[in-house]
């Protein structure tokens, strides 16, 4: 088991003819994911690397039976595809494009609401279920199967606690990008909840960064709901207040959304929050150790 | 982006929103012409700077002539106003609006911005305007009317007509306030803001509603479509922010004297945080994005090097995307270029790591190679420590 992409994911990519969205459709083939084909109306008919490109994301469904799309669209339009692959009856939306307006995805958010399309993203790396398909830019290598669940607001943060968890032996089932823009599809709850129901998961990671109130209301969510151990790390403990720093959802504006009120929110919660970055991993392994009495990881003495 | 004072009015004014005559000068000395041409007499000269707070710092003051309002005015252009936003190092003043006296009756708080966690605008109103909200909503919350439009739909009567109500205002009122309230709904969508606050919405005598004040932040991903808001977007940043905005870094200048180049948002401030964690002090935010390429590496390295504050460098860079033996060329090139004396850092994990490391090695630089994101930041801290 694992969550939201495995299998029996078909995945196509709408934006497959630009430069990163090739190179990732490619790449995520690569590690497994079975990719049917890709989405760019001036190009139907034609075939890069192998892949079939369709006029519509419609027509890619009906030819292929696509059930996951990646969008790599580029920021003006990306609400509109959004909304394309919606329509055409796609399961898992996930959109890495990073730079769209807030009122879009506003309208586009508003629109899902009476779907049954689930969205990842924008702004995020994507979905990785370790060792059996990726849909997204997180590089493949780094992941191996195993028990931990992660789930993040930034890329790079995520890559560090799987590497981490890979390092120490521990695996994961799977590791979901949740991005960086205010206003985004899944949120931390969402996917702490599919963690929590996974039987292969045994324990959640939480990466988040300042900037709303995502974090505490998950710690309150974790608090009365979740029965697996919960490790977190916050970033932006020293970025300073209105400034915007580098994801259009990290900045600290008016009272909360800091990273102290995150991380007591959390602690108060009985999360296991880790003082740094590197520190993601080897605190994972004390809360499966606390919480259930076994760890299993290669990092610790008193693990093994 | 965050628009000034005066470029704020001109958009509710084309929006035929109640603001004051007014007239926005950059030079004392079009003073006396300004007020000529709009027949003010008396009233206010409104530094024009991105703070709130300006009135306590001398950034506004009343005129009863033209030789004061040239006067003052000649003292606030070119003049740092420093207010409790702004810190001690306060904001430069190059321009100011001279604004027609209002007869104040009483103050309102209104405010449109994004509800994260709701997903949706909302419009929050107060009766105590002239405030800082943080301390309304802190003391008297109760205070405080949260009104959630429905997205995609014109603002209903009846939010109207709570936002009235909870004001208190009636009749005549009543009705400016609804068309008020429309009115700002419509210049918050359709120029992307992200903030736009009436601090004070005012009820002067015989005269109704007036907006006095106002706080307007677009949507820095919207900004391509809003040409004609008159905004800059780079009004805020410095010289070295925009130049690395060039290259696509993104990069923030701070106090500290460590500086920092990594890969990604959240990987660059947890990098800020672990330096702290350590003793030390960031000198800055730099990410330099998914796919940098040398060239841009060796650009944000000078851009580092050349920030006075700096002691040390510390790199930290996750290869996911960015492949480790790009950033290594790039680091060689731009310590080469910038004739680096300062000690450097150097975190490489990820894609092609190993060549990374190789090719840095045998650079016969001076480089101090750290196994993870602690061990960088304990090594920079260290490393000034020494040195001192």
């Amino acid at each position: 088991m694992s969550i939201l992409v495995n299998k029996h994911t078909k995945l196509i990519t709408q934006g497959i003819t630009g430069k990163a969205g090739l190179f990732h459709t490619m790449q995520c083939r690569d590690y497994g994911t079975n990719v049917v084909g890709g989405v760019n109306p001036k190009k139907a008919g034609t075939e890069v690397e192998g892949f079939p490109v369709f006029g519509s994301v419609k027509e890619a469904v009906e030819k292929t039976g696509a059930n996951t799309s990646m969008v790599f669209v580029p920021a003006h339009f990306a609400g509109k595809a959004i909304v394309e692959a919606a329509d055409a009856g796609i399961e898992l939306i996930v959109a890495i494009t990073e730079g769209i307006p807030v009122r879009d995805m506003l309208n586009v958010h508003q629109y899902l609401k009476g779907s049954n399309s689930t969205l990842i993203g924008p702004n995020c790396p994507g979905v990785t279920t370790a060792d059996v398909a990726k849909v997204g830019i997180a590089p493949g290598f780094i992941h191996r199967k195993g028990k931990i669940g992660v789930v993040s607001r930034s890329g790079t943060l995520t890559y560090e606690a799987v590497y981490q968890t890979t390092r120490s032996g521990l695996g994961q089932t799977t590791a979901v990008g949740i991005g960086g823009d205010p206003v985004h599809g899944l949120n931390h709850i969402d996917v702490i909840r599919m963690f929590e129901e996974d039987p292969e998961t045994e324990g959640i990671i939480l990466i988040g960064e300042i900037g709303g109130k995502d974090e505490e209301q998950a710690a309150e969510y974790i608090k009365s709901n979740v029965t697996k151990p919960v490790t977190a790390f916050i970033a932006g403990a020293t970025a300073p207040k209105g400034k915007r720093m580098g994801h259009a959802g990290a900045i600290i504006s008016g009272p909360g959304g800091t990273a102290a009120s995150k991380v007591k929110a959390l602690e108060n919660a009985g999360v296991y929050v880790a003082k740094t970055a590197a520190d993601i991993g080897h605190i994972m392994c004390v809360a499966l150790r606390e919480q259930t009495g076994r760890c299993q990881c290669n990092n610790d003495e008193e693990c093994r | 982006m965050k628009l000034y004072e005066y470029q704020s009015k001109a958009l509710l004014k084309k929006a035929t929103l109640p603001v004051p005559a007014s007239i926005h000068v950059s030079k004392a000395s079009d003073v006396p012409a300004a007020l000529k041409q709009t027949g003010i007499k008396t009233g206010v000269v409104k530094a024009q700077a991105f703070t709130g707070g300006r009135g306590k710092a001398g950034g506004v003051k009343f005129f009863r002539s033209v030789d004061e309002a040239k006067s003052i005015a000649s003292e606030m252009i070119g003049m740092k106003l420093v207010t409790k936003q702004t810190g001690p190092e306060g904001v430069t003043v190059n321009s100011v609006l001279l604004e027609e006296a209002s007869n104040i009756e009483r103050e309102f708080y209104m405010a449109l911005l994004l509800d994260r966690s709701k997903v949706n605008p909302v419009i929050m109103i107060s009766p105590d305007g002239g405030m800082e909200i943080e301390v309304v909503a802190e003391k008297t919350p109760e205070r405080i009317l949260r009104l959630y439009p429905e997205i995609g739909q014109p603002l209903s009567d009846k939010l109207k007509k709570e936002g009235a109500d909870f004001l208190g205002l009636t009749g005549e009122n009543e009705k400016q306030f609804g068309e008020i309230l429309q009115k700002l709904y419509g210049v918050y969508t359709e120029y992307d803001a992200s903030l736009l606050e009436i601090n004070p919405l005012v009820l002067a005598k015989d005269k109704g509603l007036a907006i006095l004040d106002c706080k307007f932040d677009i949507d820095d991903n919207a900004v391509f479509r809003q040409a004609e808001s008159g905004g800059n977007p780079n009004a805020e940043k410095t010289e070295a922010e925009i130049e690395a905005s060039s290259y696509g870094l993104n990069y923030i200048s701070l106090q500290g004297n460590i500086g920092c180049m990594v890969n990604g948002a959240g990987l660059a401030m947890a990098t800020m945080d672990s330096i702290k964690y350590y003793g030390g002090e960031p000198a800055n935010f730099l990410d330099v994005g998914g796919s940098a390429s040398e060239e841009a590496v060796a650009k944000a390295f000078e851009i580092i090097t050349s920030d006075a504050k700096v002691e040390c460098i510390l790199v930290n860079i996750f290869g996911g995307i960015m492949q480790c033996d790009t950033i290594a060329h790039g680091i060689i090139a731009g310590v080469k270029k910038s004739e680096l004396k300062l000690p450097l850092v150097v975190r490489l994990e990820g894609t092609n790591v190993e060549i990374g490391k190789k090719i840095i090695q045998e650079s016969g630089l001076n480089i101090i190679s750290a196994t993870d994101l602690d061990d960088g930041a304990k090594k920079a801290v260290s490393v000034i420590s020494k040195n001192k």
